[in-house]
């Protein structure tokens, strides 16, 4: 298991230092440091062997989070577990940076403590931590019985991620579809690889413990309730449930909030949610994409010292919703002394330490196209090796999930309070970003 | 409140300063020491001499103070075991806290302060806090055993705390369950032959159970606990499979690997032919691609693992070859171990778009990408047949860009596409010359001097070029020294008439010049050869070379099964078995996947084996519990190696010395002695026939009774004269495979009827199944590795021969003699590994791996592969 934790600022100087294991001596930090901190070469691997340790490291920012050990752990869980401690540690404190974790270093040894036993991870979900660990000191002195029995209970419990309790005077919850479309095209607009990664974020605001059931037009479940030609389609009645076609889902993984073995056997996704924001499920698609934006470009070399390119952009969906925070980022050569660009919407700009063209355009309709040309001067080089031609990036956001996705219900049945599930206001948005959405050319 | 200024006292009476203060009245006061303290520790500075300052603090209803002082108890208390002492009342004390977090607090770190004189202390606060009536405090108690354990694993024993902790695996708490799985599986690590994780049917449904209601991590400990259980038949590892399966949707990577471990582990006993196990197979392909998506990290452990995955079952990802592809922004760690699965997965089906890929890649920045890009285009020429001309054609437009990494690297390659397609691409051997100067690293210069050395008759100016590199001979590395010499040697036989000098000079520089002791060695031998008969040498030096396979990086097959055990964990990631990288007694133990059950394995022999077929199906469960129980196998291999007299003699098989089958008394004075023998491809039963009674015998005849592999007399008995009383004749009967063939049991136990003028007698004997292989057993050396790769799955059995004296080509030399072939050796880690191949005269396969350590007097590890394949039989 885990033998010890280091945090290093990007200097290299310790932040903070838990030790779990007898096996894990101090001159472990130092060769970290030296090894791979200070190590002048890229980082080619994040798993690193010395002497016999093991080194598991992340980044956050310029911070280093360093998981060490001597014997054969769990890789994966190590890894799992140090994003979890950077979730842990931004929940309480916010972004993690060398000033808030020197701010903040009694409660993390706190938190460490809790969270990791003899190296083992235990409960680290914000919502029960932090009915027992504070900021403002422990409230451990001023608790009654019943309430060191129910955060106990909590945190072994069946429902680690919600506690028992909780009132709002008005039961609200909202659901965010957020997609991430990726997509890699040949200079020829051939689609070599597309996917869809999507999220389903709720925020939930509910009184008491709450069941949910998550329904999406998913292939799968009106497939099978095609066949068996029920009548009280439960996607009539409820939210933004239009849509009639379904989309194919390639894998889903849920928060563990959700009954996996149900929705193993009948795919209906059910569970009682934790309070506030949380991650209720991440799939993949790549049947039926919709891409929201094709790249056409063309590059044409002028001689050794001269390149013309222009890339026309199309938008691909309906006309009357509107693309925003577009940004096409076009690669310019090591060795351009100059660019002249002309485009025909938004703002284009050369920027020569990042070595591209940035093009952004605020808003933009479906079915509509728009063009970039640029001349880019070079300076003669004797440097044999070509120019490598990065792919040429965009950037976008789109009202609607290139997936297809929709949300066909989310019901909340709590039998002990009283409101039923027409007295939840609910609220469902769609949001398409671009994850890498690259055009070679 | 900022505590970030804690970091930055750094004046030189600190020490002073900070002990007056931490004897402070004041709680606030304190409490800053202390903090201040804790700074100065994470930071490396030595704060122990404020021990006796800072556990006086200990004692306080301020839990954050409390938190503190033990937080610098664990860190110092080692270095100060008798002031840690003074922390002990305070401790049992909080034990008994009416707050459970308190308790939970106390135990967790006592169990952290590694002072042996501290855990005779803990013992009794352990044992109430582990049947504590909150959960909270029994999981952090499970847990603390474990440390304790640590510490002094005697004491955990005698106090009974390891029967204690097995109880919690009942525990109505998952969280509780959870823990005390962890707490026992790295007990029972350090126990490799302990029964402490008394794993049975009834357990794991209690684990599977946990399983649902746990945390994340619980998951991860069940899961992986459950990983080391062996199901007693398919039809349990089905269960456990289906249980684990909703596992798969997981959003947690690590519980996703685990399961996959699980599945990939108990499939290994599910019949392929069960419309579950393609089920199964199926469902392993998205959650494998969904890791994918994960932090770059995770992302690269993942990668690591599939890489194990496509080598062991390559079906399940074979049509996602997609998602393989790099992404511009990738980091180098990601890109590389994409390009690995990338070249695993290529297949005729996909070479074009593979290809397409590979030649993006190897415009990129990254020197080492590229060259694995460059790489891997060879590989695919060598993989798939149909795309070797383009890949040539690919790396030979990837030659004009002229960089000088991608030149050298598709050299390297190109040789080996000459190694595998001779006399096919010889036409680019020119542009191949335009980089000879370019080249500087010594592995493209060997290539290319290979190259040339090779095609010498159709380079015009070959002498000329070989020439140059000649000049600086010395500097060379040796590679290409061997290289150079061997290429102007096939210059010389090839164009004997313009190349004399240059032989001759390159032969005096290896053998008068160099020390290097190869480089010398080869060439007196080229130089004898050569001046002895040169007809000869061409012979030699000439001669046509073995194929070379695509095959040459996986990872060997009993290594592969290990790792695939070890799935999620270090080892998947290093590809090395943790008994590599970690010290002690962890990790030592090797996990192997389990054997398939043995009803698949019936119906497999029972389609290879034909004129088998019918004798089989009579009988399919235990045909075989024998067969496959290598034993019968393993016997007859250690007859053949006890063989004393026949070191001198390779050929010819063992002969068992005759015994007695048939006993006088039972045979109204017919004594028989037999032995079975394969002489010259045939089977012959030797019998001694003696006449123990007092009149005379005649009439001789022998019948078989129906058996496994249809042995039956192939003429009758020649007993010519009568057996008087007290002669003995002995009789050799030839035998043939044409009889009737039924499953006997043992399998190789042969029923026998003899007659006389007396009476007809009845006997059973047993031929050695040695008797069964045939001559031409050798298996195609190109398909055996192919084929072995295809079925470890199916049937595997281990059995050590022991106390034989032999090292391995005279084990070799010897089971030769037997028609026990070798067809490849190989040497790793000390050991000898001779991969072997039998054919039995029903025209089953057997194909065996057997390790040979040296110097090991006991000294045979053998782990033979029992496998039965129609493949050629059917062919």
């Amino acid at each position: 298991m885990i033998g010890g934790l280091f945090i290093y600022n990007h200097k290299g100087e310790v932040l903070i230092s838990r030790v779990y294991r007898d096996d894990i001596g101090r001159n472990a930090v130092d060769a970290f440091r030296v090894n791979v901190i200070h190590a002048r070469q890229q980082v080619r691997s994040p798993v690193t062997n010395i002497a016999r340790t093991s080194f598991f490291h992340i980044k956050r920012s310029n911070i280093w989070l360093a998981a060490v050990t001597k014997q054969n752990v769990n890789a994966a869980m190590v890894f799992e577990f140090l994003y979890k401690m950077c979730d842990v540690m931004s929940a309480y404190f916010g972004k993690i940076s060398e000033e808030n974790i020197k701010n903040n270093f009694v409660l993390i040894y706190e938190l460490l403590d809790e969270i990791l036993d003899f190296g083992y991870p235990q409960n680290s979900e914000t919502g029960a931590l932090k009915t027992f660990i504070t900021q403002q000191g422990i409230k451990g002195q001023h608790q009654t019985k019943e309430e060191q029995s129910q955060i106990t209970s909590q945190v072994t419990g069946q429902i680690g991620w919600r506690r028992e309790g909780i009132k709002y005077r008005r039961n609200e919850l909202f659901l965010d579809v957020l997609e991430s479309v990726n997509l890699l095209m040949s200079p020829q607009g051939q689609v070599l690889s597309a996917h869809v990664s999507g999220r389903v974020v709720m925020k939930s605001y509910l009184s008491g413990m709450p069941e949910c059931k998550f329904g999406m037009n998913d292939k799968i479940v009106i497939d099978k309730q095609g066949k068996g030609g029920t009548t009280d389609d439960p996607g009539k009645s409820e939210l933004g449930g239009s849509g009639k076609q379904s989309i194919a889902i390639d894998d889903c993984t849920f928060h563990q909030c959700v009954r996996l073995s149900k929705f193993d056997s009948e795919r209906s996704i059910s569970f009682i949610p934790p309070d506030g924001e949380y991650e209720l499920m991440r799939y993949r698609t790549t049947k039926d994409i919709i891409l929201p934006f094709r790249v056409i470009p063309l590059v044409r070399e002028v001689g050794r010292t001269k390149l013309e390119v222009k890339v026309v952009i199309k938008s691909n969906f309906k006309p009357s919703l509107l693309a925003q925070k577009i940004e096409v980022r076009i690669p310019t050569p090591l060795n351009t002394s100059g660019v002249q660009v002309i485009c025909m919407k938004g703002k284009a700009k050369y920027k020569a330490s990042e070595n591209a063209i940035v093009w952004k355009i605020k808003r933009m309709a479906g079915m509509k196209e728009s063009q970039i040309s640029a001349e880019i001067e070079l300076l003669p080089t004797n440097d044999k090796k070509k120019w490598a031609r990065p792919p040429i990036s965009m950037n976008f956001e789109v009202p609607f999930a290139p997936s297809g996705l929709k949300v066909r219900y989310l019901k909340v049945f709590e039998s002990k309070l009283n409101y039923s599930d027409h007295d939840v206001i609910k609220w469902v948005r769609y949001i398409g970003r671009s994850g890498i959405y690259e055009t070679r050319c | 409140m900022t505590d970030s200024k804690y970091f930055t006292t750094t004046k030189k009476g600190e020490i002073f300063e900070l002990k007056a203060e931490l004897n402070s009245d004041k709680k606030e006061k304190k409490k800053e020491a202390v903090k201040k303290v804790i700074a100065s520790m994470t930071v490396g500075k030595d704060v122990s001499a404020l021990f006796p300052d800072v556990v006086n603090c200990m004692q306080t209803d301020n839990l954050e103070l409390k938190k503190l002082v033990y937080l610098y108890l664990m860190n110092y208390a080692k270095s100060q075991p008798d002031m840690a002492i003074m922390a002990v009342n305070t401790f049992v004390k909080d034990c008994e806290d009416p707050n459970p977090l308190i308790r939970a607090l106390a135990v967790r770190t006592m169990g952290c302060i590694r002072v042996d004189k501290i855990t005779e202390y803990l013992c009794e606060p352990l044992r109430k806090c582990l049947k504590d009536e909150d959960p909270y405090v029994r999981k952090t108690a499970a847990v603390c055993v474990a440390k304790l354990h640590d510490i002094n694993a005697q004491l955990v024993e005698d106090q009974g705390f390891l029967d204690t902790l097995k109880d919690l695996i009942s525990d109505s708490n998952p969280m509780v369950v959870a823990n005390a799985v962890a707490a026992l599986s790295e007990i029972a690590e350090s126990h490799p032959n302990s029964n402490l994780l008394d794993l049975n049917p009834q357990t794991i449904n209690k684990l599977l159970t946990a399983l649902n209601e746990c945390t994340e991590w619980g998951q991860i400990f069940i899961l992986d606990c459950l990983a080391n259980y062996m199901p007693c038949d398919d039809r349990e590892s089905q269960s456990i499979c289906e249980r684990v399966t909703p596992r798969l949707s997981h959003a947690n990577s690590a519980v996703v690997l685990s399961a996959v471990k699980v599945l990939m582990k108990f499939m290994e006993m599910l019949p392929k032919d069960l419309d579950y196990y393609g089920t199964l197979l199926k469902k392993l392909a998205p959650p494998l691609v969904t890791l994918l998506s994960a932090e770059a990290e995770l992302q690269y452990v993942a990668l690591r693992n599939i890489n194990l995955i496509v080598q062991k079952r390559p079906e399940i990802l074979k049509h996602e070859m997609k998602v393989f592809f790099v992404k511009y922004n990738d980091p180098i760690y990601v890109k590389l171990e994409k390009l690995d699965i990338m070249i695993r997965l290529a297949s005729q089906a996909n070479i074009a778009q593979v290809l397409a890929e590979l030649k993006e890649y190897a415009t990129e920045v990254d020197v080492d990408f590229v060259r694995k890009a460059v790489r891997a285009i060879g590989r695919c020429a060598i993989k798939v047949e149909q795309s070797a001309e383009r890949c040539v054609s690919t790396l030979l437009d990837l030659i004009q860009t002229k960089v000088n990494y991608v030149v050298q690297e598709a050299i390297v390659v190109i040789k080996d596409i000459f190694r595998k397609y001779p006399n096919k691409y010889e036409s680019v051997i020119a542009t191949l010359c335009e980089n000879l100067d370019s080249l500087d690293e010594p592995e493209a210069r060997a290539a290319m001097i290979w190259i040339v050395g090779e095609y010498a008759e159709r380079i015009d100016n070959a002498d000329e070029l070989l020439e140059s590199f000649l000049e600086g001979f010395h500097d060379e590395s040796a590679q290409v020294q061997l290289q150079l010499l061997t290429a102007i040697v096939k210059l010389f036989l090839k164009k004997p008439t313009e190349t004399q000098e240059l032989v001759q000079q390159v032969l005096s520089l290896a053998t008068q010049d160099s020390d290097n002791p190869d480089l010398r060695d080869r060439g007196y031998i080229y130089w004898r050869l050569l001046s002895t008969d040169p007809v000869a040498a061409k012979e030699v030096v000439l001669a046509e070379k073995p194929l070379i396979s695509e095959e040459t990086d996986l990872i060997e097959p009993t290594l592969l099964e290990e790792l695939i055990c070890h799935i999620g964990t270090l080892a998947s990631v290093y590809h090395k078995p943790p008994s590599a990288f970690v010290e002690g007694s962890r990790g030592v133990q090797h996990k192997r996947l389990p054997a398939r059950a043995v009803i698949t394995l019936v119906k497999r022999t029972g389609l290879s084996g034909s004129n088998m077929g019918a004798g089989l199906g009579v009988a399919p469960a235990a045909m075989p519990a024998s067969l496959g129980g290598a034993p019968a196998v393993g016997g007859g291999l250690g007859d053949l190696f006890d063989l004393g007299g026949g070191v001198g003699m390779p050929t010819g098989s063992y002969v068992a010395p005759k015994t007695v089958w048939l006993l006088a008394i039972k045979a109204k004075g017919l004594e028989i002695s037999g032995t079975f023998a394969r002489r010259g491809g045939i089977i012959q039963m030797d019998l001694s026939l003696t006449n123990k009674a007092m009149s005379v015998m005649t009439d001789f005849a022998v019948q078989f009774n129906r058996n496994s592999f249809g042995l039956a007399p192939a003429g009758p008995m020649q007993v010519l004269t009568p057996l008087s009383p007290n002669q003995t004749i002995d009789v050799s009967l030839p035998l043939s495979m044409s009889g009737p063939v039924m499953k006997m049991e043992p399998l190789n136990n042969l029923q026998v009827a003899v007659k006389n003028n007396i009476d007809v007698f009845y006997f059973s004997c047993q031929y050695p199944l040695s008797l069964l292989f045939v001559e031409d057993g050798r298996f195609y050396r190109q398909v055996f590795l192919a084929t072995w790769k295809d079925i470890p799955n199916d049937s595997e059995a281990q059995f050590q021969i022991k106390d034989i004296h032999l090292n391995s080509d005279v084990a070799s030399n010897k089971l030769q003699g037997s028609n026990i072939f070798t067809i490849a050796k190989r040497t790793v880690e000390g050991q000898d590994m001779l991969y072997q191949s039998i054919k039995l005269t029903n025209g089953i396969w057997v194909l065996a791996e057997m390790r040979i350590q040296t110097g090991n007097p006991n000294y045979t590890c053998t782990v033979p592969r029992i496998v039965y394949a129609s493949l050629l039989h059917s062919q």
